[in-house]
């Protein structure tokens, strides 16, 4: 059978934290910029726009990944984690909670993409050191705080999220 | 971006017969972040793009009958340090995996798809030449190997044909006693293109060398395989005076150019320091430990 060729506005159909979503779009429209203009989640950022500063960063099929470098029509079938799924009813992450303690933002452009990060961190490895820390971060860009309040917050936020454990 | 059009084809077949219609405006799509992003800069003009991730074989990452490695082309960097197994037995080519880009684009990008993107850089190509992987290409003609180290042409270019793909790398079983390593130089800590890069797979008896190869990157228009350094290793002892010898000849074979990364002078020395620091990286491996230098 051959595979059908997909131009103009494509019906995709998704899921975003954990509900499930239909949109409109071109092939050529990045998920970034369905999340943010077709469906009003501007939680994810747009920074660089080409794969280099995380402000975009969410989770697809459990994999961390930049939204600007996946097309929107990718997301068929996907189950997508935005920041905007990150807190819950009964409050914040403690990550988010955390980055508020410690200060680790300033401006905020590039804390949603920080918060989905290292949320995929902690879920992976729950007890990181400084050093893992930074080195999975190294794709999150922050031109405000110099990136130490962050990762303190991270490591803040790892242990009390064991205590919890 | 330039309005575009996409295909998420689930066999092979139907890939080649995408590719094959449309020609040069068609390129497959793995992780997309090298793609998407040329595309949106203009930096390339595709109208086509084919989704390779849908396809089982371009997805396959599974250890063959005769110890050998199937890599599918469009298998994330992700999967290959998360896969013990993988690890164990091509360490070099995990050494690049865990510093393309930040984890971000490891959870997207493949080593097939920095392949085929051709960069001078690019970061798994050596790892992959000194572990002696073979390109399983399909296209309208049917099907054919080619050694990675004559898979690039050109900054940008390869061997692949219109309508043709890769469809997956088999990486050789590495022979009892044997180590890799690769390791780059950047003025950073992470997220940057290799000013230099170098990769070495040692085989050991012992302190006594049995095989050994080397790859170079961003020092000619394509990844270099330094046949010549390898082979002059060949029943020396693993030490540094040995060392010396091999990165003697990868300084020799190195004809890099001056741009805003490095300079020729500084890419000639660096093509000696890091040819010596992967040998060492290749021994302890080899000799069961881990590398010291780099990451």
């Amino acid at each position: 059978m051959a595979t059908e060729i997909q131009s103009g506005k494509v019906h995709v159909q998704t899921t975003i934290n954990g509900e499930s979503v239909d949109f409109l779009a071109e092939p050529r429209e990045s998920l970034l910029e369905v999340l943010r203009d077709n469906l009003g989640l501007t939680g994810a950022k747009e920074g660089c726009n080409n794969g280099n500063c995380g402000a975009c960063n969410v989770v697809m099929d459990g994999v961390l990944v930049n939204s600007c470098c996946v097309l929107s029509v990718e997301a068929a079938g996907a189950s997508i984690e935005t920041i905007e799924g990150v807190a819950s009813p009964e409050g914040l992450h403690p990550l988010q909670q955390s980055f508020l303690e410690n200060a680790a933002l300033q401006c905020g452009v590039c804390t949603p993409g920080f918060i989905v990060a290292a949320k995929a961190l902690l879920e992976e490895n729950p007890n990181p050191t400084e050093y893992e820390v930074r080195w999975w971060l190294a794709g999150n860009l922050c031109r405000c705080t110099g990136y130490d309040k962050i990762v303190r917050a991270v490591l803040d936020a790892a242990e009390r999220m064991r205590a919890e454990a | 971006m330039r309005a575009i059009q996409y295909a998420a084809p689930s066999t092979v077949e139907d890939a080649v017969a995408i590719l094959a219609e449309h020609g040069s405006d068609a390129r497959m799509l793995a992780g997309g972040t090298d793609l998407i992003v040329q595309v949106r800069e203009d930096a390339r003009d595709t109208g086509v793009f084919v989704d390779a991730k849908k396809i089982p074989e371009l997805m396959d990452l599974s250890v063959n009958a005769d110890g050998s490695t199937t890599l599918g082309a469009a298998v994330p960097c992700h999967q290959l340090y998360n896969n013990a197994q993988f690890a164990a037995s091509y360490p070099a080519v995990v050494d690049a995996a865990r510093i393309i880009g930040s984890t971000g684009i490891q959870g997207r990008a493949s080593v097939g798809g920095n392949l085929c993107n051709s960069g001078p850089a690019g970061d798994t190509i050596p790892p992959l030449i000194v572990h002696s992987a073979v390109c399983n290409i399909a296209g309208p003609d049917g099907e054919r190997t080619v050694a990675v180290e004559d898979f690039c042409t050109a900054p940008g270019r390869n061997v692949l044909a219109d309508g043709e793909l890769l469809v997956s790398l088999t990486l050789p079983k590495p022979p009892a006693g044997s180590g890799s390593h690769y390791l780059r130089f950047i003025p950073r800590n992470e997220m940057d293109i290799a000013v230099v890069g170098a990769g070495a797979s040692l085989v050991l008896d012992g302190e006594s060398i049995t095989a050994a190869r080397i790859s170079l990157g961003a020092v000619a228009p394509t990844p270099l395989f330094v046949q010549a350094a390898g082979d002059a290793l060949i029943g020396l002892t693993a030490n540094e005076d040995s060392f010396a010898v091999a990165a003697d000849i990868a300084r020799d074979a190195a004809s890099p150019i001056d741009d805003m990364r490095g300079t020729i002078a500084h890419r000639k020395q660096l093509s000696y320091v890091l040819t010596q620091r992967a040998l060492r990286g290749a021994r302890a491996r080899a000799q069961g430990g881990s590398p010291t230098n780099g990451h």
